[in-house]
């Protein structure tokens, strides 16, 4: 399954976060995970949010220049060694990284691990096969601890 | 095609006869004003030894020193009675410059525009919208009276307004605008933030772009994103305003009206004339202007004569897209380099967006360039390492040109100072 990741444009100075986290908080958009990354005085900062298609809408009618990208997110044992089942897997089938950032949802229990690959479908295929699963945007809007035990 | 057929299409060993007949009146016009008066007198020359077209060298240049020295009224050649209006230039390079004109001035300033747009295929059916400053600036008042004679129906909403300029373009069906260029970019983004698409929704074919120099990629953005041909067109005020040059359908250099003015281009350090299509400052004279005649004047626009014949059949000569002007010139640890310059470049590029600034610094001994670039709002795909690829792009691309290593920053789209008026490009800090 597809998940939707933002991803925007900002220069590396003061209140440029602030302002991607308040227009977000505005729009009542909750944040799942967040990372940047900066080159010298310019850096992306990219978002896993509940609703990443009304997000962008309302940072780019702020003026901000936003790109939405496929990735995966990938539901891990919280334990030694989860998250180096999947990368070995992914290694095994000669499948490359380029982004990756994780989350805990249930301490001890599940985390998520979000990955942004060179090939996707592969990817998925693999994933499938080895009895790991994705969550989509829905089910990532959707998680809660409590909802996801159910889930 | 032509608006005066005999004029733009004579032979142009007529059309020289009738410039030295008129180069001799003008002399003549121009030794009653105080300015010329005591210049002549200073170096002896009488207006009867103009006896070719060459004597014009002659003559003393006029520089912009010379109209700010002899304010205001230094160089009127008539009583003030009979003038009707006066233009002043911006005054953004030092005290502002003042031009009078004569009603007869004033037509025939009117004409040459008339016959620039006619020229382009405007004809009076056309709508058009004057998008450019009224005031004391030239552009607006000059194109107005011009469109007016040609009999297309003007649309006068002057400078700004980006979301009104949309909406009357759509509820008078506009045809023919004249905008700058640097606004003309900017207006496509508002564009498309309303959501309208000017190929689809508007009726546009022909864009007059003047009051800023360009580049040739900035003219095919324009035509691109508008669908309509874009023209370039070039005026001073000092000339009269726009209409001195323009271009033809062919799009390859702008004829300059000779039955309204002499051309010369000069190496601006010799003074002396450069060979035919060779670059230099452009030096220009008014024949048939009464109020304010204006000799020899120098430009600080550097441009060459294009050569040969042009396949409309006017045989007024062209002049290349201006380069840049001799006091926009940066010099960067001695290297020369025009603002033009780096526009050309970096419109060449994909990936960069409408706007940028070059801000100088000075760090210790060593000047430093700084390039602020927009990034295209297609281009962000969210990777960085793309970014940072379009980055070293845009320094080795300026690099091989100007041959000096800016410092490139890439901005967010929008975020540069918007320029309704005349575009800011270069912010210099360096103290002196």
């Amino acid at each position: 399954m597809i998940a939707y990741q933002l991803s925007i444009f900002a220069e590396n100075k003061p209140g440029r976060l602030a302002k991607v986290t308040g227009i977000l908080r505005k729009g009542k958009i909750n944040i799942r995970a967040i990372t940047i990354a900066t080159s010298d005085v310019f850096g992306v900062i990219n978002a896993l949010v509940d609703d990443p298609k009304r997000a962008r809408s309302i940072l780019e009618s702020e003026g901000l220049t936003v790109s939405m990208k496929e990735v995966i997110a990938v539901v891990l044992e919280d334990k030694p060694g989860g998250l180096d089942r999947l990368v070995q897997l992914l290694f095994d089938n000669g499948i490359n990284v380029e982004n990756a950032y994780g989350f805990v949802l249930e301490s001890h229990k599940k985390a998520i691990f979000v990955i942004d690959v060179d090939q996707l479908e592969k990817t998925q295929e693999v994933l499938k096969e080895a009895g790991l699963e994705t969550l989509d945007a829905t089910a990532l809007s959707a998680i809660e601890p409590f909802h996801y035990m159910n889930y | 095609m032509y608006w005066e057929e005999d004029i733009e299409t004579m032979p142009r060993e007529k059309l020289e006869a009738l410039q030295f007949e008129r180069l001799k009146k003008s002399v003549a016009k121009a030794s009653a004003s105080v300015f010329y008066g005591d210049r002549f007198k200073e170096i002896g020359l009488n207006a009867d030894e103009i006896r070719s077209l060459e004597d014009i060298r002659k003559i003393p240049f006029t520089t912009k020193d010379d109209l700010r020295d002899h304010w205001p009224y230094g160089f009127l050649a008539v009583p003030k009675d009979d003038l009707v209006r006066m233009h002043s230039s911006s005054g953004t390079t030092g005290r502002a410059t003042v031009i009078f004109h004569t009603l007869d001035d004033i037509n025939e300033w009117t004409n040459i525009v008339a016959r620039s747009m006619y020229m382009t295929g405007m004809r009076r059916s056309d709508v058009f919208q004057n998008m450019m400053t009224y005031a004391l600036f030239t552009g607006g008042l000059g194109f107005h009276y011009g469109a007016e004679k040609l009999g297309a129906l003007v649309i006068p909403i002057g400078a700004g307004n980006s979301k009104r300029q949309i909406q009357l373009m759509q509820d008078f069906q506009t045809t023919v605008m004249h905008v700058i260029p640097s606004y003309a970019l900017h207006l496509s983004a508002v564009f498309e933030e309303v959501g309208v698409d000017p190929r689809r929704d508007t009726q546009l074919a022909i864009a007059f772009l003047g009051a800023e120099p360009h580049s040739e990629k900035t003219r095919e953005k324009i035509e691109e994103f508008y669908g309509l041909k874009a023209y370039n067109s070039y005026g001073l005020s000092e000339m009269d305003g726009p209409g001195v040059a323009f271009e033809c359908p062919y799009q390859n250099g702008m004829h300059v009206w000779e039955d309204n003015f002499i051309l010369e281009v000069i190496d601006p350090d010799t003074l002396e004339p450069v060979a035919d299509g060779e670059e230099g400052e452009l030096v220009m004279t008014t024949l048939l202007r009464e109020g304010m005649p204006i000799l020899r004047y120098r430009t600080k626009d550097l441009t060459r004569i294009i050569p040969g014949p042009c396949e409309c059949g006017r045989v007024h000569r062209r002049i290349e897209r201006i380069k840049g002007r001799t006091d926009d010139m940066l010099i960067l640890k001695g290297v020369n380099i025009f603002p033009i310059q780096i526009e050309k470049r970096l419109m060449d590029i994909p990936g960069v967006g409408t706007n940028f600034l070059i801000i100088l610094e000075r760090q210790g001994f060593n000047d430093l360039m700084i390039v602020k670039v927009e990034v295209g709002k297609e281009f962000f795909s969210g990777d960085l390492q793309q970014l940072e690829g379009l980055r070293r792009r845009i320094v080795e691309d300026l690099k091989s040109d100007i041959l000096i290593t800016p410092k490139v920053e890439l901005v967010e789209p929008g975020t540069l100072p918007k320029s309704e008026g005349k575009a800011v490009r270069v912010i210099d800090n360096r103290e002196e």
